[in-house]
This record gives C-alpha cells, structure tokens and sequence, in this order.
C-alpha cells in the first residue's frame, strides 16, 4: 500500500471538477425532463380520467334522451291511433247521417211519385166512371151535379 | 513481461506495482490518475450527451438508460438524505458511475493494457483498476470527508457544528470537551478511511486473484477466470452502490440534527 499525496490530491480535485460537470451539465436537464414528464403523464392520467367521467355523464343523459323519446313517441302513437279511431268514428256517423238522409229523400220522392201518381190515377178513375156511367145510361151526366159522388168514388179508390 | 520469462514473484510485484513519479510521499501515480481521468471523461461524456438531447417527451435508448441510473440514485439519495438534493444528487450520481467504470477496469483481462502500454507508449508499470489503488478510494473519501464538514456547518451552522463536536457524545461539560473532541475526531477520520480501505481491499484483493488465475497454464485459465468474473459482475456495482450509498448516509447524518 503505498499512499501517494500527489495523487490523492490529483484524484480529489478530478473528483470536485467531476461533480462540478456532473451537477452544472448533466443532473438539472435530465431531472428536469423527468419531472416534466412526470406531469405530462400526471395530467394526461387526469384528462383520461375526466373525460371517462365526461363520457359515463354522457351515456348517462343519452339514456335518459332516448327513454324520454321512447316515451313520447309512445304517446303519439297512441293519440294518433286514438284520432284515427276517432276519425273512423266520425266518418262512420257522417256516412250513416248521409245515407239516412239521401234514403229519406228518396223516400219523401217515391211517395211524392206515389201521391201524384194516385192523384192523377184518381182524376182519370173519375174520368173513366164518368164516361163509363154516361155509356150505362146513355146519357150526359152533368158532373157538377154528380161531384160529391165522384169525389166519395175518388176517395175510396 | 519485459525480456525473458519472469518468476511468479516477479509477475505479482510487477502487476501491483503502480507507474510513478518523484519520491516518497509526494509520488504520483500517472497511471491511476489518466485512467480514472479517461473513465470520467467517459461517464461525463456519456450522460452530457443525453442530457443534451433530454426531453420530456417520448425518451429513446440513451436517455432511458441515463434516466434509469438518475432515478436509481436520486430514490437512494431521497432515501436517506431529506434536504435539497441539488449537490447530493450529482455527488452521488458522479460517485457511483465513476466508481462503478474505475471497478469495471478490473474485468479486463490483467495483461491486456499493461503490455499496451509498455508496447506503445513504453511505460513499464501500469495498473489499469483506479479503485486497487489506495490513492484512488482515499482521493474520494477524503473528498466526501470535506463535503460532510461543509454539509454539517450548512445543516448546523458553523457554531452548532463546532458545539456539537463538543457536547456530543458526552455531555455539555467543559471538562468532557477534550473527550468529546477527541472521540469525534476519531470518529471523523473512521469514516473516509473505513469508506476507502472498503472499495481498495475489495477491488485489491480481486485483482491479485486475477494476478494469480492469471499464473495458470494458460488451457487452464478460463475456469477460474470466468468463474471469479462472474462473481466480481457482482462486487463491482455493489462497492460502487456501498460506497454512494455510506458517502449519502455520512453527508445526511452530519447535515440533519440528531
């Protein structure tokens, strides 16, 4: 073991110009770049937790839209089929006034047709008869004087 | 090495024999010295290019490398050490890579680079492992003995530094002052001798077994040689992290109050 001052000093001062380097050039930047990355990851650990949150709240109100909009569409199928019934209804009814009405009209037509037809079967009876009853008796009957008898003839027919 | 064939004797004395200059103690060894220079020089190298190129974003091959050795050390330093780790954070760091590469000089095989540089630059001793030179560890623990001076008076104040190499263990007594004094002083110097004589005699002791595999027939050789190598894979980053690791506990014991 032969200890050497003149080395030992030479190796102490390459020692403290070593350190020297070592915390001037090389400890600063790279622990400075790791703690930037630290927080890099930090914060984009954050972010992602975020928006994950962001997303589930997301899922969670979409949910809600759609159920409501299930709901509503519900609804407005049953009113729809409620207004058709209704519509169906109504038009059943008007159709049924209308053929009421039509089938009344033709009715009120036919016995018009009828009366007048009788009317003038009536006159043409009382025609026929008085002709008839001339030819019996061979003789003009003067049918002011028989107008009652017509008339009850007329009536009866 | 040299012309004909040396006895074993020989060998051991040559390969731990330092390359020096001047008498005495003021002898220097060039060799350490330029290699451990050259290992720092690689290490600096090395981690200013990455940090150069640091970036927050997505860090390639290097810089991961780079930042998982920052990490290592900055989660050891944080372990012990509660201050700001502004100065300790690169003490550590610049201790355990340079000590690492000066061990990691140990697995090359013994007669590589001497022969080198007896051949090239004609140097007859050459010892390649800065950390089985005892002025190697010493130059460090030395070093860290005065950082842990200065991180006591910062920690304490100069004052309650100096109070406290009185008062403690003992007690506050004038008369227990040169106790006092006395065992701290033992205690002061016990711990960079104990730091560096760690580091020297395992790096030393491995070293000589190399030395020694190394006397073999050379068919020989790769047995024990691969074998104690996989065992030193283990002892180099070990002494290397032992040594951040007491240098950091040192520092934060003198910087925080007991």
């Amino acid at each position: 073991m032969d200890l050497s001052i003149g080395t030992l000093i030479g190796q102490a001062g390459t020692f403290i110009v070593f350190i020297w380097v070592t915390m001037k050039f090389v400890w600063p930047p790279l622990v400075q770049a790791m703690e930037e990355r630290r927080q890099k990851i930090a914060e984009g650990l954050a972010q992602s937790d975020e928006a994950e949150k962001a997303l589930e709240k997301a899922q969670a109100e979409a949910e809600g839209i759609i159920k409501e909009a299930r709901a509503k569409a519900g609804d407005i199928i049953e009113q729809a089929s409620t207004r058709g019934n209704q519509m169906i209804e109504q038009a059943r009814e008007e159709a049924i006034a209308e053929h009421d009405r039509r089938v009344e009209a033709a009715e009120a037509e036919i016995r018009q047709a009828t009366n007048q037809a009788r009317e003038t079967l009536r006159e043409r009876v009382a025609e026929l008869a008085m002709t008839g009853a001339s030819r019996v008796i061979e003789k003009e009957i003067d049918a002011n004087k028989h107008r009652d008898i017509l008339d009850k003839l007329a009536e009866e027919l | 090495m040299a012309a004909g064939l040396p006895t074993p004797t020989e060998y051991v004395k040559h390969h731990i024999t330092n390359l020096s200059y001047g008498e005495g103690l003021w002898t220097i060894h060039p060799d350490t010295l330029v290699v451990s220079f050259l290992l720092g020089v690689f290490f600096l190298t090395f981690f200013i290019i990455a940090a150069r190129r640091a970036t927050a974003g997505v860090p390639g091959g290097l810089q991961n490398f780079v930042e998982m050795v920052i990490d290592f050390v900055d989660e050891s330093v944080k372990g012990s050490f509660h201050g700001p780790r502004n100065f300790i954070g690169p003490l550590a760091l610049t201790i355990f890579v340079w000590v690492f590469l000066w061990n990691l000089m140990d697995l090359v095989p013994v007669d590589y680079l001497p022969y080198l540089s007896y051949k090239v630059l004609g140097l007859d001793y050459t010892r390649v492992v800065p950390s089985a030179d005892i002025n190697g560890p010493f130059g460090l623990s030395f070093t860290v003995l005065a950082i842990i001076i200065i991180f006591g008076m910062k920690g304490k104040g100069a004052v309650g530094f100096g109070k406290e190499l009185l008062h403690h263990p003992f007690g506050s007594n004038p008369l227990l002052w040169p106790a006092n004094l006395l065992l701290n002083m033992v205690e002061m110097i016990a711990k960079p001798v104990s730091l560096g004589l760690r580091l020297f005699g395992n790096l030393y002791a491995a070293e000589l077994i190399f030395v020694l595999i190394a006397l073999l027939p050379w068919w020989i050789q790769f047995i024990p040689g691969g074998m104690w190598a996989i065992f030193h894979i283990l002892v180099i980053p070990l002494q290397a992290f032992i040594f951040m690791t007491l240098t950091i506990v040192y520092v934060a014991l003198a910087y925080e109050e007991h």
